[in-house]
């Protein structure tokens, strides 16, 4: 008998990317995904996900609203996007009930207290990203700022990048599949799982080499270290030198383009301009000292 | 008089809702809600000018390579280095760029359209030995379907071979597209959202490694265009060819052009593309574009009216919650005052009244095989001929571009940033035309506005009241079944909207 475990992935003040980077997994592939038992005797059950599923309209907001009544306390729900909380207008709708729309931040009070656990994945839903940019016109918070706001206490995860590669949302959903909810320690200060963010990119970057002897790149295309292109490698925490992006194909700083701070709560403002190096830091304590100081900008 | 109203329109980029009012079974009036707003143009305000190219691809992550190559060529401009770029950051981005718009294509048709058409539980019959259909199978007897149903039931038309063979492609276009992304990858470092297109080139320098992995997965993507993707769309045409006469629409077509042929004309409008610039209607006679007249109405969108019909370097964003009206958080740009469909019709069609040979000889073969007049392009199924032919206009023309690029020559040209300075970034994203304006003073972005494809394609009614492309081709439609209305998810889902693009 296969075990079906019920996900909703709902979208609210997102751009799909991080949905996009989840079509790139390979291994497990897409097929693997939506249709195979993702580990063996369970098989995710996607009921609903704007981007790909087949219903439209009423039906598909029926699934929504009859899975948290049916599975309630048994389901994944999975947020892509910040949530805007600002009360002046309904800047994020999905679907209506009783003829009156829906707003985004409704949905997800109501899903994310039934379910059984959150995974905030991209950066807008773990730290509000883009859209929670100054001068944050919609209010954005991330998922965990709106869900202690609303004291539901639902475990959560969050899984940043813009977009997340997808080994860091497969990994940690069969995580939870074989080994139940992440442990405290399991986690970082900022809810990520240590597995993929437990060490910043500068620790195995392959130019490292450089910033230790003092060569830098003056412009794109030089050999040497980025930082002085603005590279926000220093500070930042993720496995991207070493997983890559893309089946290995390639990652931003093999591409000779600094790293822009993606996975971290920081990101825009504070890691930007992204091109602009970032204030002179010590060494060898790299990322704390700039996380408790101010930077030029 | 009825009402059906669609929320959320899924199998999309975003948040899309479609009302219609129905008399008699036919659609009287439509309505099309961007449902929501996240204010970027104001996020970018303030901020050093380099950063938007970081910034608007997180527009979207269906389309980012479109807006960091849009913003990159507004950059340039305003730097001053348009017309400077290296030969092979040209060409390096015509590669990202050409990649990224096939592959979408082949997400679009396969993942976001055909399930319109494609009976997948058919699968549950198949017999034979390919693992990927008896996986569906499967799971299918296991019986949680999501998230292929529920959805409209009633107008399938193709037989349990054809949806067997269209399921199997559904899967192995999954396989494809992420080969396109790979090569994305391969000259911007990874996708969605890549740091390595910038202003004055591209960050990558294009060694032969590079250069030949990418050669052999252009490959993949031609084979799969040719022998699935195009005959797939022709069959899946033969079986709904009343769709060739339904979706209409507007029958203007712009397009800005795409794929920059030269480097050293530094005026866009003139530069020579291998998409052409221009204008087209029904009469498929090539017209210019003066980007001068284009204007963005703002009557029936949440914005202030005193901000309508500005240009785009003109252009301003405040919002205006519960105006009179007012139904939509797009607004509704227009080109000489009239309503312009944009798009792969648009761009296919106006290179085909341009003259362009291949172009002509693509088109022309496709309809000769469906012994079928130029004028059928206007329709559903011609949005979806055409944005095929445009993958393979696309991934025929890559093969030159890569084996131009020169290992050891420059991918960059330094600049300065301006203390003040304007710029225009003219694109085609894969679903139409893309274009980025911005202002800088004191060294900082003081304005940024985005006209993208789908506030032309999905726009609200304009200041004269003519409603939007897709609520024109949706008006005057016949609904057969209005508790499963297939003809309207299909008319607007040949657009292929994209909602967080459209409204930004």
């Amino acid at each position: 008998m296969v075990k079906e475990l019920p996900v909703i992935w709902l979208q609210t003040s997102a751009c799909t990317g991080c949905t996009i980077s989840l079509l790139n997994s390979a291994s497990p592939n897409v097929r693997n995904i939506l249709i195979d038992q993702i580990i063996p005797g369970i098989h995710v059950n996607l009921r609903f996900h704007a981007t790909i599923m087949a219903g439209s309209g009423e039906p598909a907001i029926e699934v929504l609203e009859d899975t948290a009544k049916e599975k309630k306390g048994t389901y994944v729900l999975v947020v892509e996007g910040a949530v805007p909380t600002a009360t002046d207008a309904p800047y994020g709708v999905i679907g209506e009930r009783d003829g009156k729309p829906v707003e985004m931040r409704e949905r997800v009070e109501d899903l994310a207290r039934k379910a059984m656990a959150v995974l905030a994945v991209g950066t807008c839903a773990s730290f509000s990203g883009i859209p929670g940019a100054a001068p944050n016109p919609t209010e954005c918070q991330s998922v965990k700022q709106f869900l202690d706001a609303k004291d539901i206490t639902t475990p959560i995860v969050n899984i940043p990048g813009c977009p997340p590669h997808p080994d860091w949302f497969v990994g940690t959903l069969a995580s939870i599949l074989l080994n139940g909810l992440p442990k405290a320690d399991d986690l970082d200060d900022n809810l990520r799982p240590l597995t993929f963010y437990g060490h910043l990119i500068h620790e195995n970057c392959p130019r490292r080499a450089y910033f230790d002897e003092g060569k830098f790149a003056k412009k794109p295309g030089d050999e040497g270290c980025l930082y002085e292109l603005g590279c926000k490698g220093p500070i930042t925490y993720a496995d991207c030198p070493l997983r890559l992006w893309n089946g290995g194909a390639n990652w931003c700083i093999g591409a000779g383009a600094p790293c822009s701070g993606c996975t971290q709560p920081e990101f825009p403002d504070l890691v930007s301009p992204f091109y602009q190096k970032l204030a002179d830091i010590e060494l060898p304590v790299i990322g704390a000292y700039w996380l408790s100081g101010k930077e030029e900008k | 008089m009825s009402k059906i109203v669609i929320d959320p329109l899924t199998r999309i980029e975003g948040h899309l809702k479609i009302s219609t009012i129905m008399e008699d079974g036919v659609v009287k009036e439509a309505q099309s809600t961007g449902n929501l707003f996240r204010g970027i143009e104001l996020i970018l305000r303030g901020r050093d000018p380099r950063d938007a190219q970081v910034i608007t691809q997180r527009i979207c992550g269906v389309c980012p390579q479109s807006h960091g190559i849009a913003a990159a060529l507004n950059l340039d401009s305003a730097f001053g280095v348009s017309g400077k770029i290296p030969p092979n950051a040209r060409l390096m981005r015509n590669l990202i760029q050409g990649a990224h718009v096939v592959q979408d294509h082949i997400l679009h048709f396969y993942h976001l359209a055909a399930l319109d058409y494609v009976d997948i539980t058919d699968v549950a019959k198949y017999e034979g030995k390919d693992s990927n259909l008896n996986s569906v199978k499967d799971f299918i007897i296991r019986g949680e379907l999501g998230p292929f149903v529920p959805r409209y039931e009633g107008d399938y038309r193709l037989p349990p071979e054809c949806n067997q063979q269209a399921a199997a492609h559904y899967l192995k276009a999954f396989e494809i597209r992420r080969t396109g992304q790979e090569m994305v990858s391969i000259f911007s470092g990874k996708i969605p959202h890549s740091v390595g297109i910038v202003p004055g080139g591209v960050t990558a320098t294009p060694a032969v490694d590079k250069i030949i992995s990418f050669l052999w997965k252009l490959r993949i993507l031609q084979d799969f265009i040719n022998n699935a993707y195009i005959p797939d769309v022709l069959a899946i045409a033969g079986a709904y060819s009343d769709y060739f006469e339904i979706g209409g629409g507007c029958k203007n077509l712009l397009s800005y052009g795409a794929y920059d042929l030269e480097g050293e004309e530094p005026d866009l409008t003139l530069r020579k593309r291998l998409f052409s610039q221009g204008v087209t209607s029904a009469d498929l006679k090539p017209g210019k574009l003066d980007i001068t007249k284009i204007a963005e109405g703002v009557k029936y969108s949440w914005y202030q009216d005193s901000t309508s019909g500005q240009h785009p370097t003109q252009g301003e964003t405040k919002t205006e919650y519960g105006k009179e009206g007012a139904y939509s958080w797009i607004k509704s740009p227009r080109y000489d005052g009239k309503v312009y469909e944009v798009g792969p019709l648009a761009r296919v069609a106006v290179t085909y009244a341009h003259g362009d040979p291949v172009m002509k000889n693509l088109v022309d073969s496709a309809l000769a095989q469906l012994k079928a007049p130029p004028s059928v392009l206007f329709s559903v199924m011609g949005r979806h001929l055409a944005r095929a032919l445009s993958a393979k206009f696309i991934a025929d023309s890559m093969e030159k571009w890569l084996l131009e690029l020169k290992p050891g020559e420059p991918t960059f040209v330094e600049y300065t940033i301006p203390e003040e300075a304007t710029g225009m970034g003219l694109t085609e994203a894969a679903r139409g035309a893309l274009g980025h304006w911005i202002e800088i003073k004191e060294q900082k972005i003081a304005n940024y506005q985005c006209v993208v494809p789908t506030t032309w394609n999905a726009s609200p009614r304009d200041d004269n009241g003519n409603p939007g492309p897709i609520e024109q081709a949706i008006i005057g439609t016949r609904v057969k079944d209005k508790s499963n209305p297939f003809e309207i998810v299909r008319i607007v889902r040949s657009f292929d909207p994209c909602i967080a693009c459209a409204v930004h």
